[in-house]
């Protein structure tokens, strides 16, 4: 084998100058549609699905042997949780048709039907550095995702998608400490920002800031839902309710805890809105 | 050449467990950090030369397959620390684990307050030590845990490639 042996101290100086650059690149230019990337994502994505499928077994081959016993009474709750539910859902249903109609009377556009959604699961939650809350899914551009789509788990907002590729997408979440997102409290109609924060995640907690409440309407469980001003979140989408909420001391606004629906620890399956807000028909 | 095609199997491999399978078995939401331990192990059983080279490849792969705020951070951080590790290549013995457990967390330390520095710090949030109440110490912790596990893996593997090369004349890496 032919080498030539460069210095080891000559080769750390190389390299050291080699990663300072891309350092530099990768503030200069968007490495998320590189072809390295693409290349990883062809390459390791297949391979994380793998090793979670396998994961999935083990732990459905757990559950299997989990009491019979225990398993039955919660059928037996859950199925009488599905009458009431059923029953609940025909009033609501009842009521939609009517507000619907209503609606139409007032020529107002129908809220959130016409959002298409698409189902996707989570294949590596990425708090493998420890700093952020990224999570990526197994679905890309092939499944018609794009960069800037709404990502909600279960009732709630969990995230807006970072990075797509052609089989994965990264959702950044919103209690990660980069996330910034635009909302509403439902009740006052007043604006805030949604603001994630590492040092809160602990608590379940996220911040809330600039809250424009001038005479201080706002109170603990109050609904946060995303607000009709956002460049990038649909609106009326749930993040949570008010946990905490206090008078800032410029006393022109007002900041304190949210407390989100999603449990961020164990997302599996989430909901990709394919709407973007740019494009969505209800935008008002 | 067969040893680096193993060499570069087993970054993969780690690469792969540090995406799914770290995550999966973090406590408290910490996940141990695999790579670190990789190239701590491997700096200390192959040299500086070794251990700067497998530092590097292993940040970059890092850091293009788990998002930070740029590219290239962990493969400076990793490179030193490989290289580093590759001082003391001379004079440990092999067997011993003190010395790849005192090695992986003073680089695990390294890395967290670097990355504390440039990610977190200059976006005004100051408050260090509650980041390394949170994250830092008890990252390192974890990994450690995993360096008793790892390093013996790690060590069978190097005495196998050892063995290789001393098969075929000349060839080092």
């Amino acid at each position: 084998m032919k080498k030539d042996h460069i210095k080891s101290k000559t080769l750390l100086f190389i390299l050291s100058v080699a990663s300072c650059i891309i350092i530099i690149l990768s503030f200069v230019l968007d490495f998320s549609s590189n072809p390295l990337n693409y290349v990883a994502g062809y390459v390791l994505t297949p391979l994380q699905s793998g090793i979670n499928q396998v994961g999935g077994w083990l732990s459905g081959k757990m559950d299997y042997f989990e009491d019979n016993l225990s398993l039955a009474a919660e059928n037996e709750k859950l199925q009488a949780q599905v009458d009431e539910l059923t029953v609940e859902n025909t009033q609501l249903l009842q009521d939609h048709a009517e507000l619907n109609s209503l609606r139409d009377l007032y020529d107002l556009d129908h809220k959130y039907e016409s959002y298409t959604k698409i189902g996707a699961r989570v294949i590596s939650r990425e708090n493998a550095g420890n700093w952020f809350s990224v999570f990526t899914i197994d679905k890309g551009t092939e499944d018609g995702l794009a960069v800037d789509m709404n990502v909600l788990a279960g009732a709630g907002l969990a995230g807006i998608i970072t990075e797509v590729g052609p089989n994965w997408a990264r959702v950044r979440s919103i209690i990660d400490d980069y996330s910034n997102v635009s909302a509403e409290i439902s009740e006052t109609s007043d604006t805030c920002i949604i603001a994630g924060d590492l040092s809160l995640i602990d608590d379940g907690n996220i911040n809330l800031v600039k809250l424009n409440d001038p005479d201080s309407q706002a109170k603990i469980g109050d609904t946060v839902v995303t607000s009709h001003i956002s460049d990038k979140f649909l609106p009326g989408i749930l993040i949570g309710y008010i946990s905490e909420i206090h008078t800032d001391s410029n006393n022109l606004t007002r900041s304190g805890y949210v407390a989100p629906v999603v449990d961020f620890k164990d997302i599996k399956e989430v909901l990709v809105i394919q709407n973007l807000k740019q494009t969505a028909p209800s935008e008002q | 050449m067969k040893t680096k095609l193993i060499l570069a199997g087993t970054m993969l491999a780690c690469l792969l467990l540090q995406c799914s399978l770290m995550p999966a078995i973090s406590i408290a939401s910490i996940t141990p950090n695999l790579m670190i331990v990789f190239t701590v192990s491997f700096g200390l059983m192959r040299g500086k030369r070794s251990g700067m080279i497998l530092g590097f490849i292993c940040g970059l792969l890092t850091d293009l397959m788990i998002p930070g705020l740029f590219v290239g951070l962990r493969a400076f951080v990793y490179m030193y620390i490989g290289y580093f590790c590759g001082y003391c290549y001379r004079i440990f013995y092999d067997d011993d684990i003190k010395m790849p457990v005192i090695l992986t967390a003073a680089g695990d330390l390294v890395y967290g307050i670097a990355f504390y520095a440039t990610q977190f710090m200059l976006r005004g949030r100051i408050q260090f030590f509650f980041y390394l109440r949170r994250v830092i110490l008890p990252e390192m912790v974890y990994t450690i845990l995993m360096t008793f596990v790892f390093y013996r893996l790690f060590l069978l593997l190097n005495r196998q490639l050892e063995k290789m090369d001393k098969r075929s004349v000349g060839s080092f890496v």
